[in-house]
């Protein structure tokens, strides 16, 4: 056969064009080639490592945040069962029906619905969706009973932080919240991206949040391109959060505040040998089980609006003239000073002048001749301005600081305030004017410039009552396994027992000896007693109009105006060992608003001592014969 | 040895051609479509359903259809070029107006039996018309414009057709594959030149019909990484899966990234992406040598035939055959746009394996039917 010879060209372009292509095909496929060569060994080991991280997800588990206790290891702040439902949506037909249905056993607001139906559309279908939290066992146990009638809704047990007793710890343990954008800003702890996270938001749950936070634990798994886990490939559990051990007694916090209902007022219980603090309240408080769940505005408004102003701790943060009380203060300065015979007697005819000045004693009428003893035991205003003619406000400045006024102790909670003890000093510094004989007047009666919190008050009489020790306050006892000890040695007060002693002396007076400012409030009982100060601070100046009128009695005045009751004091007598404080905002005078409460107080504190339970017939034993030596 | 049957003379006895049969072709043949099975297995996470067991069953019918279209004459096929082209045509015509919808282009045709594609159907009945069209033309002819306009209203009523489905990736595969035959066909350097500037401009002014997906798509190939979660998800994640596969890959069905559903349509377009991830640059370049030598074959057959029409279907054939794997293989490796072309007896798909073995049996059926010789104004066996 021979081919046609035009057939003949088209065969041979054919063939040479074919040969062609062909090298364009092996110089394509040579050029894919590389490429995967390209792509599976030269780039192979970041690919890989996307492949990784699409592969793997990290996920991370919310440790369980550390416990607060009280002195005796019951729970402050604890992590309790969270009972709730979830519901995954593509587990059920129609979601509505399964609510309706969930409905039947516990109700399901429709605010609620919306929310779960909301997110149900937002995101993955197999990803559970809170529908209702803290339900009750019942309902719980309920639900259980019933899930195979409810397709998709799953029980699941939770935590939540709980404070059992609510209210009555606010302002020491604050309470804990979701982190803010603000939070998240300032701390790359990836704990803060979980939802189901807390932070805490003030109090010692603020101060500490660290100890108590733990660190998460990881679990690596595998999911897949939705995000559905496959399987868990490994599990780190994290740390819990570490315990605070506090030196309160929930007792003794619990009495106080029940103590103190009705009233705006603030106490403080310290141990006097060691600083611990037995009891610290603000009165009233807030439920701090509110702020965690989140608050609505009302319930926000209500207490902001509240006149008490129960978000404010006013143990630390609160600012008040000590009034009457820091006459202790005046009174150890003069006797430091030795320019001052405490025996040497002063008249009192209820006022003297200073220059052209005249300063009121409280009692118009005046209290005669007194010595140093009644001046404290009777709060005379003209004995302590007598001594303030003869002292300077520098060494007043001096010993205040001393006994712990103008500082902070920096005992867990924030917000504390400094408060202030004036000086030549400051006032020419800060108002540019020079100190006046006057100045060192009102100072002297604890008016004036002077400002302190009850915290510090707290401490004042800790340390009279000490009489050796410059103590400072303590709330944390224990963090985790450490216990929390100061820095620095506990300094000795610089101050002779016997002038020491003439203080307590006038203080036990103003208890027990009939015509004490608080005699009234005696602490009577076996083996209880106690000594103090009382002290009242004037709101608003007493005009000379009034006074001529005669004061208007505290009960006629509106609230706001009436007279802040003090009283600091501790117990028992003999080998003190609590001192307490007490302010009482707008209850009126020291004596009739403060002292009480402190009495009370101070009674429930001696009686749950252990020391003087067991020792409660030896303490008897020794106050009689005192009480027999003594004058 | 020589035959003697002249032109519309005496069929080959059926003996014989069982004996002129390439059983190593066929062979071939088997073991790519073996790995496709194998990767269907794979993709369901080792489950013969619903992938493998279906694709197995259609590569076997395949092979069928592979054996009786070889063993029917050359010429036949020649008779049959320009009705079968018609009858595709009006099928093609057919979906605008009564098409399935899938994936959101008319693609489908449901014939009461089955349901077809015709336009997969339409890159053999194109390749048969060209033929046809080419077989009867003088060697200068193919230079002569007044020749060439009717191969190329042959060509452009399906790809505008094609294109209105819209299927950017098939009107392009049946334009390039036409051109590859009138290349072949020995069109003059200079139309062929003229023909390449006008396609780049062309490409230009057919970028302002393209639908807004298929601009995105194209875009998307330029940067996958500008939008890794949105349009460059499947193109990055290819990429992921396949570069993270190393030189041995993760093994069989332990390919991470398939398996976990990063990779998407991992059972049609991305199988190659899978494949490579499970078995790794040796296991692609061990698949793409298959593939190539299963063109050397295509193109060993077409030079041993001794007439033109048998010599363009094969290379027609075997040029939609090379487009397919050159397009699919660059596509999921970052190279090309994503444009929906599945790799050739791998990838799921049953009018694909369907046109696919139904053109390997023209292929064959040429071997078979080489020594014939066909005089330019034969117009086949009727």
């Amino acid at each position: 056969m021979q081919l046609d010879s035009r057939d003949g060209d088209r065969f041979e372009t054919f063939t040479r064009r074919a040969a062609i292509l062909a090298l364009g095909t092996t110089g394509i496929f040579t050029g894919l080639a590389a490429r995967m060569y390209y792509l599976q060994v030269v780039e192979s080991t970041q690919y890989k490592m996307l492949a990784e991280e699409n592969r793997v997800n990290r996920r991370l588990l919310t440790p369980l945040r550390g416990r607060i206790l009280d002195r005796f290891g019951v729970d402050l702040a604890a992590n309790r069962q969270n009972l709730r439902v979830v519901l995954v949506p593509e587990q059920t037909k129609d979601i509505d029906a399964t609510l309706d249905a969930l409905t039947k056993i516990v109700v399901v607001p429709e605010s609620y619905r919306r929310r779960v139906k909301r997110a149900a559309a937002r995101q993955a279908r197999f990803i559970p969706v809170t529908v209702m939290e803290n339900l009750s066992w019942e309902e719980f146990a309920r639900i259980n009973v019933r899930s195979p009638d409810l397709p998709g809704i799953h029980p699941e047990v939770g935590k939540a932080r709980d404070y059992p007793y609510s209210d009555r710890l606010a302002h020491v343990i604050g309470y804990v919240a979701k982190p803010s954008d603000g939070d998240m800003k300032g701390d790359k702890d990836p704990l803060l991206q979980l939802p189901e996270f807390r932070i805490g938001k003030s109090g010692l749950e603020k101060t500490l949040d660290k100890n108590l936070r733990g660190r998460a634990g990881a679990s690596h798994v595998e999911v897949n391109a939705y995000g559905r886990v496959i399987r868990e490939l490994s599990r780190a559990e994290g740390q819990p959060g570490e315990d605070l051990s506090l030196t309160l007694d929930m007792e003794i916090q619990n009495f106080v505040y029940r103590r103190l209902e009705g009233q705006s007022a603030a106490v403080v219980v310290m141990d006097v040998k060691n600083g611990d603090i037995i009891s610290i309240a603000s009165a009233p408080a807030f439920d701090p089980n509110a702020f965690n769940k989140g608050l609505s505005q009302s319930e926000w408004d209500g207490l902001r609006n509240n006149k008490f102003k129960p978000l404010i701790n006013k143990t630390i943060a609160g600012l008040y003239s000590p009034g009457s009380t820091f006459k202790t203060i005046t009174a150890l300065t003069a006797l430091k000073s030795e320019l001052v015979d405490p025996n040497e007697r002063v008249f009192c005819g209820g006022k003297t002048r200073l220059g052209r000045r005249e300063f009121h004693c409280w009692k118009k009428r005046g209290h005669g001749w007194m010595d140093m003893h009644n001046g404290i035991k009777n709060s005379c205003n003209v004995y302590f301005f007598d001594l303030a003619r003869k002292i300077g406000i520098d060494q007043i400045y001096e010993m205040a600081t001393q006994f712990g006024l103008g500082q902070t102790y920096d005992i867990g909670i924030p917000g504390e305030k400094p408060g202030l003890v004036p000086s030549n000093g400051w006032k020419q510094a800060v108002r540019g004017e020079p100190w006046v004989g006057g100045d060192t007047f009102n100072t002297a009666i604890g008016q004036g410039f002077l400002l302190t919190t009850p915290l510090q008050l707290a401490v004042m009489a800790a340390r009279i009552a000490n009489g050796k020790e410059a103590v400072s306050p303590r709330l944390v006892r224990s963090i985790g396994a450490k216990t929390e000890t100061k820095d620095e040695k506990v300094k000795s007060l610089p101050i002779d027992p016997a002038w020491m002693s003439l203080v307590q002396q006038g203080m036990i007076a103003v208890m027990n000896e009939p015509g004490g400012t608080a005699f009234g409030s005696r602490l009577r009982g076996k083996g209880l007693s106690m000594a103090g100060k009382t002290g009242t601070v004037q709101v608003s100046r007493i005009s000379r109009q009034e006074r001529a009128d005669g004061v208007v009695k505290n009960e006629d005045k509106p609230w706001e105006r009436r007279d802040h009751g003090w009283f600091i004091g501790f117990g028992p007598i003999d080998n003190p060992r609590y001192a307490i404080s007490v302010l009482v905002e707008h209850g009126g005078g020291g004596s009739k608003a403060a002292a009480p409460v402190a009495r009370d107080i101070m009674r429930e504190v001696l009686t749950r001592d252990p020391a003087s339970l067991s020792n409660r017939e030896v303490a008897v034993m020794t106050s009689l014969s005192q009480e027999e030596g003594g004058s | 040895m020589s035959y003697t049957y002249g032109p519309g003379g005496r069929e080959i006895p059926i003996f014989q051609k069982l004996r002129e049969f390439n059983w190593s072709f066929v062979f071939l043949i088997c073991v790519i479509g073996s790995i496709g099975v194998a990767m269907l297995y794979s993709t369901a996470q080792g489950n013969m359903e619903p992938w493998a067991s279906r694709q197995l069953i259609r590569f076997i019918i395949g092979l069928c259809v592979l054996f009786v279209v070889a063993m029917v004459d050359i010429r036949v096929w020649m008779s049959l070029a320009y009705p079968a082209y018609v009858i595709t045509l009006a099928m093609l015509i057919g979906v605008e107006f009564a098409g399935v919808e899938g994936k959101g282009a008319q693609r489908w045709l449901d014939l009461g039996l089955f349901r077809v594609q015709p336009s997969e159907v339409m890159k053999i009945a194109l390749v048969l018309a060209l033929a046809r069209y080419i077989h009867g033309q003088t060697f200068p002819d193919m230079s002569r414009i007044r020749k060439l306009v009717p191969a190329l209203v042959l060509v452009a009523i399906p790809v505008a057709f094609v294109l209105r489905q819209p299927d950017l990736g098939t009107s392009l595969l049946l334009l390039v594959g036409s051109g590859m035959m009138l290349f072949l066909a020995g069109v003059s350097w200079r139309i062929v030149g003229v023909a390449g500037a006008t396609a780049v401009g062309a490409a230009v002014v057919g970028w302002q019909f393209l639908k807004e997906y298929q601009k995105q798509r194209v875009l998307t190939f330029m940067s996958p990484e500008s939008d890794p979660m949105g349009a460059g998800y499947h193109i990055l994640q290819s990429k992921i899966a396949l570069g993270s596969g190393g030189v041995f890959g993760k093994g069989y069905l332990q390919g991470t990234q398939s398996q976990l559903n990063f990779l998407p349509e991992k059972h049609t377009d991305f199988i190659f992406t899978m494949y490579s991830e499970e078995f790794g640059l040796m296991g692609g370049i061990v698949l793409l040598g298959l593939y190539f030598v299963l063109l050397a074959y295509g193109f060993y057959f077409s030079y041993h035939c001794r007439n033109h029409f048998g010599r363009l279907v094969c290379t027609g054939v075997m040029a939609t055959f090379l487009l397919y794997i050159v397009i699919n293989v660059a596509m999921v490796m970052g190279l090309l746009p994503v444009v929906g072309v599945p790799l050739p007896l791998v990838s799921y798909g049953g009018t694909a394996m369907m046109t696919l073995m139904f053109g390997f049996g023209l292929v064959m059926s040429v071997w078979v039917h080489r020594e014939i010789e066909i005089p330019l104004t034969s117009k086949g066996m009727f």
